[in-house]
């Protein structure tokens, strides 16, 4: 398991997030998560607040966020479960991050839709912009993942950077958006062809065509 | 080609608003209680007639499906309904499209569906990295809610009835049944073991339907427009619409509801803008996802796309996710690369798959530059064999079947490489 996550120090881990319990506003929303799992069966709610605690991780460290062990123990406290439960969860599943990730988690996806359309671009702009695969930028801005498909492959190729997607890239459309967020810019997020507009064929839809202007109601044909 | 008038989803490409207003506007939630109306066993049977199969990639059909949830279920053991909107498999963006811009045809399905086979709620298991996506439904369902077409007296037809939107966090194997009511219970999403199987004992151990999000959004107008209509498409066997995805080599890759058995040529060449470089130029497709085996060119480019055409070839219908490969592609690469992705997602419970999967792509990236000898191909499609069909679910065979395709087809130009490569089989000499 070479590639498997280095956990930081706990000591050091402990002493930052030892502390760690909800802001006001996500004290409500966790308690809204739990409520949609039958009483007793509140585990469920395990995989909702991990991504709800990385989340609150995120906005005090300006980055995506991560999950130190404290911050497992809390969740896994709150559902009265073993922590050993939520752990397991935590490195079961990818998008828990078991090690603290920059300001952009840049994920690249690479499977073969995307390898066809020409993800090798996008990856080889974000490592000529010094970024290195399964590591954080030395300036804490962008950390580098090359991800399993996204379920976009009719908008190959694609990258996911923190909770939007950018899609139809190319190695200069993938260079302006890691320069607009380095610049604090917010780049459009979705297909970056503008011949497109989100699945339909390239110039304009082969289908459907009266949607394209109003909200038509086919059913006056059936 | 399919009328514009035939298509289930109008707003497919999100040109308009997904949301409650101008679904309704489109034909959603009109009338729903009437359809609900009609009894349980009436919307079953009506389904069953319709000839829908699920749209998940295994094809069982629906119908039937349901009718395997108990009729009076007790008090203390609800039945569920679980939609599996944990879209992972490569090639495949279909349930994205209808969650996103038209969530409530499969909010609407998923009441009636419930409804058809006596459920409490509706989890929909969304994956993780649909994060936009998710929102989108959230918030779809809450002005369900807020317009009282779920909950209590749900659309005023007198039954009670919740949906629930669950985000996963990026595994693929939590789309197999099994693994998703594991996930959906707060676990490591292992498959189960069969039987028993979801309808006997599945979420929380009560009885539980999972469908894909595809065979629930078109219920309610399978219901509205009847079972002829929808059967009136595709051949035996095969009926009804279906969302094609096409990715790769083509002009103009998108996604298009067409009718079932459409063939292939037809379905690039007026959809996709036709294949890159020209029909000539067209090496080979995957045509269901990445888990089903790819077919050459030549028996390809007539095959009907439905379940028993694609069949016929060798292959599956899948998700109905075409993966098109021109000549200029490493065709040992791509399905490589296939190998690295179920390395990558195999869940660690069996051991022919946690150990096959990594094993099988290391060889495979040794065929890629050559760097093997030619009896190891013989050797890898042997291993392919003993993974298939020894594992708790299909994970190991989705795993094992793309390169028993490419061994099946492409051998001359494995041999080829390893020849020009020449070291290794001087080695062996």
């Amino acid at each position: 398991m070479a590639d498997a996550p280095q956990i930081p120090d706990e000591a050091e881990t402990r002493a930052r997030w030892g502390a760690f319990a909800w802001t006001a506003e996500n004290a409500e929303k966790a308690k809204a998560v739990i409520a949609r799992y039958p009483a007793g069966r509140q585990r469920s709610a395990v995989m909702p607040l991990l991504d709800l605690a990385q989340r609150q991780v995120g906005a005090e460290t300006q980055t995506q966020g991560w999950l130190p062990v404290p911050v497992i123990e809390f969740v896994a406290a709150q559902l009265d479960m073993p922590f050993i439960r939520a752990y397991e969860v935590a490195t079961f599943y990818t998008m828990y991050n078991l090690v603290p990730v920059g300001r952009y988690h840049v994920q690249v996806c690479g499977t073969t839709p995307c390898l066809l359309r020409g993800s090798d671009d996008v990856m080889a702009a974000c490592k000529n912009r010094g970024m290195v695969k399964g590591k954080t930028t030395p300036d804490g801005l962008f950390t580098l993942t090359e991800v399993e498909c996204m379920g976009t492959c009719t908008n190959a190729p694609m990258v996911q950077i923190n909770d939007d997607n950018f899609e139809d890239l190319d190695y200069d459309s993938t260079v302006r958006i890691l320069d607009a967020l380095a610049a604090g810019e917010q780049p459009k997020a979705g297909t970056q062809n503008a011949q497109r507009h989100t699945s339909d064929p390239e110039g304009g839809p082969t289908s459907l065509k009266d949607m394209v202007k109003a909200n038509h109601d086919y059913r006056k044909e059936w | 080609m399919l009328a514009d008038k035939d298509r289930i989803f109008t707003n497919l490409y999100g040109f308009q608003p997904w949301n409650l207003k101008s679904a309704q506007v489109r034909g959603d939630w009109d009338k729903t209680k009437d359809l609900m109306s009609r009894g349980q066993d009436a919307i079953i049977e009506e389904i069953k007639a319709s000839g829908l199969r699920g749209r998940g990639g295994a094809g069982f059909p629906t119908g039937l499906k349901w009718s395997f949830m108990p009729k009076e279920p007790r008090a203390d053991r609800p039945s569920f309904l679980v939609i599996n909107a944990d879209e992972s498999e490569p090639g495949s963006c279909k349930d994205r499209e209808i969650i996103r811009h038209d969530p409530h045809k499969l909010i609407e399905g998923a009441l009636i569906a419930g409804y058809a086979m006596r459920a409490r709620a509706a989890y929909i298991y969304i994956r993780g990295e649909f994060i936009r996506e998710a929102e989108t439904l959230f918030a779809a369902v809450q002005e369900a809610y807020d317009a009282g077409l779920l909950g209590k007296n749900a659309a005023k037809s007198g039954y009670d009835f919740d949906v629930f939107v669950h985000r996963g966090a990026g595994a693929y194997i939590c789309g197999e049944e099994t693994a998703m009511i594991e996930s959906l219970e707060g676990k490591k999403g292992q498959p189960r073991l069969k039987p028993p199987f979801p309808a006997g004992a599945g979420l929380y151990g009560c009885p539980t339907t999972v469908n894909n999000v595809e065979s629930i959004a078109v219920v309610p107008t399978i219901l509205r427009r009847g079972a002829p209509w929808f059967s009136s498409f595709g051949r035996e066997n095969n009926k009804g619409t279906k969302l094609f995805q096409i990715s790769g080599h083509v002009n103009k890759p998108c996604v298009v509801e067409e009718e079932m058995g459409i063939t292939f040529r037809e379905l690039i060449d007026k959809h996709c803008g036709g294949i890159r470089g020209g029909w000539d130029n067209l090496l080979a497709v995957i045509p269901g996802g990445s888990s089903v085996p790819l077919v050459p060119a030549a028996e390809i480019m007539d095959a009907p796309m439905d379940f028993d055409g694609l069949k016929a070839v060798g292959s599956g219908l899948g998700t109905a996710a075409a993966i098109v490969m021109d000549k200029s592609t490493d065709v040992v690469q791509a399905i490589s690369r296939i190998s690295y992705f179920y390395k990558h997602e195999s869940c660690g419970q069996c051991t022919p798959c946690r150990e096959g999967t990594g094993w099988m792509w290391r060889v495979m990236e040794r065929l890629r530059t050559g760097d093997a000898d030619i009896s190891e191909i013989d050797t890898l499609f042997d291993v392919t064999k003993q993974v298939e069909g020894h594992t708790i679910c299909a994970l190991g065979d989705a795993a094992a079947w793309p390169i028993q395709g490419l061994i099946k087809h492409f051998r001359p130009e494995i041999e080829r490489r390893i020849r020009e490569n020449g070291g290794a089989l001087e080695a062996a000499e």
